[in-house]
């Protein structure tokens, strides 16, 4: 489709000018923007930052949650050429000063005082930002600071402007082509300044039509928007995808009443990290050990049906009929009104992305009928690259590529994609650009992985962690270090995991337990403990945690590849790893080479064979003061298994 | 920051109150001016809380007169009070446990409610958009106090801090011109603490009511109020900005101690 937002929001204002487009819940009532109001809306916003002197190719940063004037703005800034930089709306001051300088933006709107006071920070080391437009006036009357605004006072002056001029907003919309550039995303490096990922009109409205045929959605769903609007996939689904489709777009009322409004709504697609599931099971969980114990055994019964039966049944195979219809009777009594109180009852599409997803997390929503799905992709890609079809999803691939992607695997392992989805570049750096994007058009995902033998899309791991096993049985194997870490930390035993093989001759573990689910473990059995280090050197807790990595090995020898990533031995570390003292980034991923060069006897005592290694170590507390935990660590092996070759 | 502090708006004259013996007020006058935080500090069994109720209505003081808007009363009457547009919220929290924030909030509203028990009863007519009117306005209020998520909760089973939050909505329900809060920090936490000051400021700023506070914790009274008025044993031992206030010799013996 070679055309533009402006166009595409024009387009449904005229062919179905009463039809919803926005629904925001104000005052415990959700109130309904219809096409045609939003097309007002959008045309008083860009006449106020015309006025306002807002020029074309210009920068705009938009900061805040979910709300329909946000949105509005940003289709206002494109209708005049402008391009819409959102921002996360929990990023400190800081990190929003490389943003503003680097795209020298002038002009941004935000959401509330609290970005504004943010704004106002940013202000003192980014003097070109002269104009700030709230949302929300709530304890912003008192503020005289220069070019500040609000966005009530730009539409009315907008209003009357489109009044003036009927013909100035169609003619800018006009101006614009599909290959001009319709947003900036940025992502967070892990190390340095952040990059300005710049997507055109027709990248995103691609991929976002790719994404609609595939799963064939229709102006009919409804959405509920509450990840972060900077957030590519947010944009995506309930920004990209809505113009194209012209379906509904719920804004919660905050954040706080995401699971309420979520029930209230009954989404038909839906989309969330495969934390946002995690809690919703967990919180399940909990609420059926309190229930009474009719209920609770009635939920236990039923859900081993699901088990059973339910993947099957979404997969679309056959299922006996005593199964299904002891099923049918399942679904009536539990399946259906748990969907209900999730507020799943009415989704046809979920998607999970962005980390791997334990098996047990997704086999439990599809078994109770919830069509949860994969998919891969970046904000480099506009997100979709591969998507799990209806019948194939599956918790370890990440589907099939999608229409018009090319997909290849490098001779290192490296994903490579061709899509008409691709970044134009990154903002001001061509050198980043140049490493990513190679002359050849194809996009480098730093991401390894390979197809198989359904044509499903694996991700193994970051291809700068892939190694290769060196020496003994399997010299020369492939070793990913996430892969199996993931694989472990999927049991809800198992809190954190470094895994060392490369340039080794096997594979070896250190792991943290998860000192509340261990800890529940050993209070059923009676088991007592003192603490953390204590719990963590019990034999029993060895052994259970045995049985975990042995599940892996046996899990790993069926895959060809990475057979000889299989665990060799393992040790349970004394202490949490922690953020706190560098063996974690902030985001809680672990940091192998630190961990190593400071748990270096340990390492070494997991490879020389012992059975204990003696280890002291510095801890620093939550008040900045230090401490040090000293333990004789036990060393534990593992039963290895002989791969089951792929048959040829 | 410019705020408007009008005239007196209540004026407490002479007032003395006892318990058969106990005096727990001897001779306390004080002003409060429209739209201004006004705060009463003291130690324990300073007579903080029978200030409040005099004012109130609760107890009847054996002297003295308050007079509120121009108009001079030698005792109050508590729903005389609460008709002349004096809001309080309680130290010990008198919400209904059982019932839902709305409704908490919504029983704020019983005295704007005109319509007869019957007309409610079977929600007809004038009532029915009676309270569809009322309701609208507990919505600001929930809107304002952010607990949009809690709604529907039975009281009981929400944390102090909101349970605070609450009763303060309910205040707020009466469209108050003054507004009565009886240590409305007490037992929070730090950041619950930061929460309802902001609260506090965000009310006296956008309702423009008019605030009379009693506080322990001395760094939030000074921050957020106008004048404050500090009383010991039952008498008045200091008056006026939380700066002058913070000087007298006499506030920081109390507070303090003196060696003698």
């Amino acid at each position: 489709m070679q055309t533009t937002f402006p166009r595409l929001m024009l387009k449904h204002a005229a062919e179905r000018p009463t039809a919803p487009a926005l629904r925001e819940k104000i005052y415990g009532i959700w109130q309904t923007i219809s096409w045609s109001d939003l097309a007002q809306l959008v045309q008083s916003v860009a006449c106020g930052l015309h006025q306002a002197g807002l020029q074309r190719g210009e920068h705009l940063i938009v900061v805040g949650a979910n709300r329909p004037r946000l949105y509005a703005t940003m289709l206002a800034a494109q209708s005049l050429g402008a391009i819409p930089v959102p921002l996360y709306q929990d990023a400190a001051a800081a990190e929003c000063v490389f943003p503003i300088t680097n795209a020298e933006v002038r002009f941004c709107v935000v959401e509330d005082q609290e970005q504004v006071d943010k704004m106002l920070e940013v202000r003192e080391q980014c003097p070109q930002l002269t104009h700030i437009i709230y949302d929300n006036p709530r304890g912003l009357r008192k503020y005289t600071e220069d070019g500040l605004g609000s966005l009530e006072e730009l539409i009315a002056a907008g209003g009357v402007f489109a009044q003036q001029h009927p013909q100035f907003f169609k003619e800018e919309v006009e101006k614009s082509a599909y290959t001009d550039v319709a947003a900036m995303f940025f992502t967070s490096g892990t190390t340095g300044n952040p990059k300005g990922v710049v997507h055109t009109h027709g990248s995103l409205i691609d991929r976002a039509n790719a994404g609609a045929e595939f799963d064939k959605l229709t102006s009919a769903e409804d959405v509920l928007a509450y990840m972060p609007p900077a957030w590519i996939g947010q944009n995506i689904f309930s920004y990209a995808q809505w113009l194209v489709c012209g379906y509904v777009v719920n804004c919660p009322e905050s954040s706080a009443t995401v699971t309420i409004d979520l029930k209230e709504i009954g989404p038909t697609y839906y989309f969330a990290p495969p934390r946002v599931f995690e809690g919703m099971l967990t919180s399940v969980m909990i609420r059926m050990e309190d229930a009474g114990s009719f209920k609770r055994k009635l939920f236990h019964y039923f859900m081993g049906v699901a088990k059973k039966v339910g993947p099957a049944l979404m997969d679309g195979q056959s299922v006996g009929f005593m199964d299904r219809l002891v099923y049918g009777l399942g679904n009536l009594m539990v399946f259906g009104p748990l969907r209900n109180n999730l507020g799943f009852s009415r989704v046809r599409v979920a998607y999970t992305a962005g980390e791997a997803i334990g098996p047990d997390l997704f086999t439990f929503f599809r078994s109770i009928g919830v069509n949860i799905k994969q998919l891969y992709g970046s904000t480099e890609t506009a997100v979709f690259v591969c998507l799990q079809p209806d019948n194939q999803a599956r918790a370890d691939t990440v589907g099939v590529p999608c229409k018009g992607v090319e997909i290849k695997v490098a001779d290192n392992g490296e994903i490579l994609v061709k899509s008409p989805g691709l970044l134009k570049g990154y903002y001001k750096n061509q050198q980043a650009t140049d490493e990513v994007l190679t002359a050849d058009g194809w996009y480098h995902t730093s991401d390894a992985g390979f197809i198989d033998s359904h044509g499903h899309l694996k991700i193994i791991d970051r291809v700068k962690d892939v190694g290769r096993i060196q020496g003994g049985a399997n010299d020369g194997a492939m070793f990913a270090p996430k892969y199996v870490e993931n694989k472990l930390k999927f049991f809800p035993f198992i809190k954190e995991v470094v895994a060392y093989g490369d340039q080794r001759e096997k594979v070896c573990v250190m792991l943290n337990i998860d000192f509340d689910a261990v800890g529940n473990w050993a209070e059923r059995r009676n088991l007592s403990y003192a603490g953390y280090t204590d719990l963590a050197q019990k034999s029993e807790v060895y052994q259970l945690i045995k049985d975990c990595v042995e599940k892996v090995n046996a899990d790993l020898a069926e895959d060809a590849l990475l057979a000889g990533s299989q665990v060799s031995r393992f040790l349970v570390l004394h202490k949490e790893l922690d953020a706190d003292d560098g063996e974690l980034t902030r985001t809680n991923k672990v940091r192998r080479g630190f961990i190593a060069d400071k748990y270096k006897p340990l390492v070494d005592g997991l490879y020389e064979g012992k059975t204990e290694q003696y280890i002291e170590t510095v801890v620093k507390f939550e008040d900045g003061r230090t401490g040090s935990v000293s333990a004789t660590l036990k060393i534990s092996d593992a039963k290895t298994f002989t791969p089951v070759k792929a048959a040829a | 920051m410019t705020k408007k502090i009008g005239d007196v708006i209540l004026d407490v004259n002479n007032i003395s109150l006892r318990f058969g013996g106990v005096k727990a007020l001897t001779d306390i006058s004080f002003n409060v001016r429209e739209h201004e935080v006004r705060a009463i500090i003291g130690p324990n069994g300073a007579g903080k809380s029978s200030m409040l109720n005099c004012i109130n209505g609760v107890y009847t003081p054996q002297e003295g007169s308050i007079t509120f808007r121009g108009q001079k009363f030698d005792h109050m009457n508590s729903r005389q009070v609460a008709e002349m547009g004096i809001a309080r919220t309680f130290q010990n929290l008198a919400l209904f446990k059982g019932m839902s924030v709305i409704d908490n909030i919504m029983t704020g509203r019983n005295l704007h409610i005109k319509s007869n028990l019957f007309l409610q009863a079977l929600r007809i007519g004038p009532a029915q958009r009676e309270e569809e009117k009322n309701r609208e306005f507990v919505e600001h209020i929930i809107d304002f106090l952010e607990i949009q998520a809690f709604r529907k909760t039975p009281v009981g089973q929400l944390p102090y801090g909101l349970q605070k939050r609450v009763d303060l909505g309910r205040a707020l329900a009466m469209e108050p011109k003054v507004l009565l809060l009886d240590e409305p920090m007490a037992g929070m936490n730090m950041e619950e603490k930061q929460d309802m000051c902001r609260f506090i400021l965000d009310v006296n700023d956008e309702f423009g009511s008019t605030i009379v506070l009693i506080e322990h914790d001395m760094g939030v009274v000074m921050d957020i109020s106008d004048r404050v008025v500090v009383l010991d044993y039952g008498k008045k031992i200091g008056d006026g900005t939380p700066e002058e206030v913070r000087n007298n010799e006499e506030v920081i013996s109390a507070y303090l101690g003196t060696s003698h």
